[in-house]
């Protein structure tokens, strides 16, 4: 039987200060690669969200299609990515953003056909057109159930980053890389600790946003 | 040489179909610890979920259980899995630390599901059986269960090709399964056995997806088919 260390030397706290920079610059890391997929995946999702709308055949092969993506494990698209764009963040980006557009979609669609038909009549009979109809009235009011798949979209992202690691980025994902093969707990546990807290302050971050951006909603709960 | 060249290489090398490093070892130990992992998180989490869910607690739970799996991330749950076993001294070629990371990556969706499933059963309908004289095992059996199908179900199907996802993961610690092409191809610069490993990969988890949504429609009474 081996006899474990005293309290305290689980984690090497020395280490966490030694690295505080090395920290520092995979936070900023780990955020890039998070914010930079999200944006873009919240870009396209909208573009695939309003033709979905326009065009309701095209609902069903768009999600087929995003579902798709979705589906395919993250380490199998970055080594298919590799090939074609190589080991950056280029391929990181376009892995991370196809995971986001399910997601994103499906919330944006299932927001719009939310608003009660009431409101899109009282809109059309002020005088809107439907395009000031859909950025004023149908995108405020869906607005709750858009950010909420922002937030799972985001909380999704922050851990597959980690996987990035596999292509010399990674975020904390760095860290747990690195603490795997070296079995050095500290090092991993600190990738680990890291990376849910991220999550967790985004997903928190998002809430607080939604009740700014949207102060009607906040006197109905 | 090109990727596709390469690729082709990979293919038709013998060594990549037989010996002990075949294509068919490595699909075998992908599969085996994937669908072992979901049975035994399954056998974990639904009895427990199950009768949560009957006595009308743990909606909480479900929601907290469901973004604490979302947060963590499962390359994390992974690493600190084979860490804990180097700890206690089984060596990392062992299947021991995939398998429980995989176990608690299956767990969530079941335990949310099934809970979730069971509760949104009309309180009405459990009334009425109740004062149709229905024992509680009865209610259970006869009108949750079935009832909460679909659902548990559709939990069951997000663990399972989530785990198929993650089993390659565990080629990074030192684990066979289809991933140790991907690893392998990244160490050795490799991009003939890279894009082979990804497309395998890839492709098992269409078909998991696709062989569980079959599953499911055929196991699902005609009357209780999810809308859409």
């Amino acid at each position: 039987m081996t006899i474990h260390a005293q309290a305290g030397a689980l984690i090497d706290w020395s280490w966490i200060e030694q690295n505080a920079g090395q920290i520092w610059d995979r936070t900023i890391e780990h955020l890039t690669l998070t914010g930079i997929s999200v944006a873009l995946g919240l870009v396209i999702s909208v573009g695939l969200a309003i033709v979905a709308l326009r065009w309701r055949w095209s609902f069903s092969p768009i999600t087929w299609t995003t579902g798709f993506l979705y589906t395919i494990p993250s380490l199998a698209l970055f080594a298919f990515l590799v090939p074609l764009v190589g080991l950056n963040e280029v391929n990181a980006v376009i892995a991370l953003t196809s995971y986001t557009l399910l997601i994103l979609v499906r919330n944006i669609v299932a927001g719009i056909d939310g608003v009660p038909a009431a409101v899109l009549e009282a809109a059309d009979g002020m005088g809107y057109t439907r395009r000031a109809r859909f950025w004023r009235m149908e995108v405020p009011l869906a607005l709750p159930a858009i950010v909420a798949g922002v937030r799972i979209a985001s909380v999704t992202t922050v851990g597959l980053v980690t996987i990035t690691a596999i292509l010399g980025l990674g975020g904390y994902g760095f860290f747990i890389l690195r603490g795997l093969n070296t079995l050095f707990f500290t090092q991993m546990i600190v990738g680990v600790v890291l990376s849910v807290i991220l999550a967790t302050l985004l997903d928190f971050a998002f809430i607080l946003a939604e009740r700014t951006l949207s102060p009607w909603a906040r006197s109905s709960q | 040489m090109s990727g596709w060249e390469s690729f082709i290489e990979f293919v038709t090398n013998p060594a990549t179909w037989s010996g002990p490093g075949s294509f068919w070892i490595r699909i075998f130990e992908h599969v085996w610890v994937s669908v072992a992992a979901t049975i035994i998180g399954f056998v974990l989490v639904f009895p427990v979920a199950l009768w949560l869910g009957h006595i009308r607690r743990g909606s909480r739970a479900a929601t907290v259980v469901v973004n604490i799996g979302r947060a963590v991330p499962s390359f994390g749950i992974l690493a600190i899995a084979v860490l804990a076993f180097v700890e206690l001294g089984i060596s990392i070629l062992s299947p021991w630390p995939i398998l429980v990371a995989l176990i608690a990556l299956a767990a969530p969706p079941i335990f949310t599901n099934t809970i979730v499933g069971i509760q949104s059963v009309p309180p009405a309908m459990i009334e009425a059986a109740r004062g149709m004289g229905l024992r509680e095992t009865e209610v259970l059996r006869q009108i949750e269960l079935p009832l909460a199908l679909p659902l548990i179900l559709e939990g069951t199907r997000i663990a399972f090709v989530q785990v198929i996802a993650t089993a390659t993961l565990g080629a990074i610690a030192a684990w066979g399964g289809l991933g140790r092409y991907i690893i392998d191809g990244f160490a050795q610069r490799d991009s003939g056995q890279l894009v082979f490993g990804a497309l395998v990969v890839g492709a098992l988890a269409i078909l998991a997806e696709l062989l569980f949504s079959r599953i499911q429609k055929a196991v699902t009474p005609q009357g209780l088919k999810l809308a859409g």
